[in-house]
């Protein structure tokens, strides 16, 4: 049997509020497989971020237990933590002076000493890191100078860096044209199999996550469950999640059409 | 490789600016009023050569600590801009637009003003490290403030414009105190409000040293903070460092800088501002590592060419160095805001 990434047991997110708390999400029950691409998948305001920010310790949660490779999520010094999972996010406020590989070497500070210097082998991983996404040829833009999809893939490759088994990705593909969308995706699907990563993200992309991952977890109604992408498709979920008058998701084709 | 190519350019750079901080020292302390020739003062550094008794004075108990405080003065706000603009990742942040020199000026004002006020305490409150242990908790009020407010609005104009009114709150205290003050120490508030590097005992150099170097170790520390927060604050986190231990270093090492520099030479305007951006375009770098030793020298030299000018050479007079900095520092501003791309942080 394969070992958990992620045991979520009883868990209630939300935020504390001076009268009582306010849940977004109730009595979570999942578990994520090591080495799985997993595509978060909801409609908007339903508590996507905040179940990330959760699992990624950026947010506190209200009760129940996250399990991160058998240990709890609270028992991990910030430096182990830093070492376990990497974040990515779009919403972009970084330095813009910040050059593709100085931006990629951040992704080495868990691992460098109080004066952030770099030994061999973290040039070495930085390197690869590059290459693997294919920005080596960008290292000396700037930020600012970099279109949305470079500046994802130099995002990537920074988590990349970090070498962590667990990768977790905020919206990933907003702000993408098609191209980049589906580079992003392969991009993801090749770090899972290749380096055996466990990967978790949000998108909207649904029909594309289709094609390249094998388990979804499903918010609804305040519920958040784990479905392989056969079950997906087979059962009505998409239907019921993303209802709408006029549209209608397709088992047979797998995408959603106008009615 | 491509990576040499970076970290080998630096040393070269460094030389230079060594070089550069090294000929503005002997420049400083060679002009001014009275005619020395440079070569005797290089000699009579070294040993080599005893000057005339009156000039012999001039270099000692003038000169030299006017020159070392223009060192510190320099190096100092270009940290605590760095810092700042890290910090609050905001290129027009820095020490004066902040508020922090007000909030300075403010603990300043309360020594200065309040001694003639409460006459029992006049002893204690008219030291010069009253005023810059007053001056530093004046700033690291305001930044406190400053930041509290940052929290809550993302916007990057919207955090200068708190920071503008955090200096109105602090000037309008300073006006109340004047109104009761008496007219002796309103002058003397006047003339510290100008800026001035000179008049400093090598006793009050040396206290002034202590707390810079402190304000300087606290920077270095944070260095590797400074690089995670360029990626905002959920990546740093993600990175392992704890924001609210590293901005507290950062807030620290601010306001001992910035308070340190207020109380001994008056609220100095744009060079916290000028010298990160004037670093980074000589420095194709972001690594604060690189930056904060950079900002150090580029600060040095041009508050002590600032300084140069300001003791016009060969007459008498002496301007406010405040109005050297401004006249110097906002075309520098200017021109960098018009070639936008160049102020990015």
């Amino acid at each position: 049997m394969k070992k958990n990434a992620f045991n979520i047991i009883d868990l209630d997110l939300g935020y504390p509020n001076k009268k009582g708390n306010e849940v977004i999400l109730k009595k979570l029950n999942f578990h994520i497989e090591k080495g799985s691409l997993v595509a978060l998948i909801g409609a908007n305001g339903s508590g996507k971020s905040t179940l990330l920010r959760s699992l990624a310790k950026q947010q506190a949660f209200l009760s129940g237990t996250i399990e991160v490779d058998q240990k709890n999520q609270t028992t991990y010094s910030p430096l182990a933590w830093a070492q376990k999972v990497a974040w990515v996010h779009t919403e972009n406020n970084l330095s813009q002076n910040l050059s593709v590989e100085e931006l990629v070497r951040l992704g080495r500070q868990p691992y460098t000493n109080w004066l952030d210097r770099l030994n061999q082998q973290d040039i070495d991983t930085v390197e690869k890191a590059m290459r693997f996404t294919e920005v080596e040829q960008l290292s000396q833009k700037k930020c600012f100078e970099l279109s949305d999809g470079q500046l994802q893939r130099a995002l990537i490759s920074r988590a990349i860096a970090q070498d962590t088994d667990i990768i977790l990705l905020d919206e990933p593909t907003t702000h993408l044209d098609i191209h980049h969308k589906v580079n992003t995706l392969s991009l993801l699907q090749k770090l899972c199999t290749t380096l055996n990563k466990t990967i978790l993200f949000s998108t909207h992309e649904i029909e594309l996550a289709l094609q390249v991952c094998n388990s979804f977890l499903c918010i609804h109604n305040e519920k958040v469950d784990l479905r392989s992408k056969s079950e997906i498709i087979e059962s009505d979920i998409l239907n019921v999640i993303f209802k709408h008058s006029s549209l209608y998701f397709d088992a047979r084709q797998e995408r959603f059409i106008f009615k | 490789m491509q990576y040499s190519k970076t970290t080998y350019r630096f040393p070269i750079a460094f030389i230079a600016l060594v070089l550069g901080v090294i000929i503005s020292f002997i420049l400083n302390i060679s002009l001014g009023s009275v005619q020395i020739p440079t070569l005797k003062i290089v000699h009579s550094l070294f040993g080599l050569e005893t000057l005339k008794p009156s000039w012999e004075h001039i270099i000692w108990s003038y000169r030299l600590p006017k020159a070392i405080t223009a060192i510190l003065v320099g190096s100092g706000l270009g940290v605590s801009g760095l810092l700042m603009q890290t910090l609050f990742r905001n290129p027009l942040a820095g020490p004066y637009v902040l508020g922090l020199s007000s909030g300075a000026s403010l603990g300043v004002a309360l020594c200065i003003m309040g001694a003639s006020l409460f006459s029992n305490l006049e002893w204690l409150l008219t030291q010069k490290w009253s005023y810059a242990i007053s001056a530093s908790l004046g700033s690291f009020v305001v930044l406190l403030g400053v930041l509290l407010v940052a929290s809550k609005v993302q916007d990057a104009m919207a955090i200068l414009i708190i920071g503008l009114m955090f200096a109105s709150i602090s000037s309008g205290v300073v006006s109340i105190l004047s109104y009761f003050a008496s007219a002796d120490s309103l002058q003397q508030y006047i003339f510290w409000g100008l800026g001035s590097l000179g008049n400093l005992s090598w006793k009050e150099v040396q206290f002034f040293s202590i707390i810079y170097f402190a304000g300087i170790t606290l920077s270095i520390v944070s260095i590797k903070a400074l690089n995670g927060l360029q990626l905002g604050e959920v990546y740093a986190k993600s990175l392992g460092h704890s924001i609210r231990k590293s901005r507290f270093l950062i807030i620290a090492a601010t306001s001992l800088l910035c308070g340190v520099i207020t109380a001994f030479s008056g609220p100095i305007a744009f060079i916290g501002l000028a010298v990160p951006h004037l670093t980074r375009q000589l420095f194709n770098s972001s690594n604060h590592k690189t930056l904060l030793p950079a900002v150090i020298l580029v600060g040095s030299i041009l508050m002590l060419l600032c300084d140069t000018i300001a003791q016009l050479p060969n007459s008498d007079l002496i301007l406010p160095i405040n109005a050297i900095t401004a006249i110097v520092g906002a075309p520098i501003v200017i021109y960098l805001l018009v070639k936008r791309k160049k102020m990015m942080f």
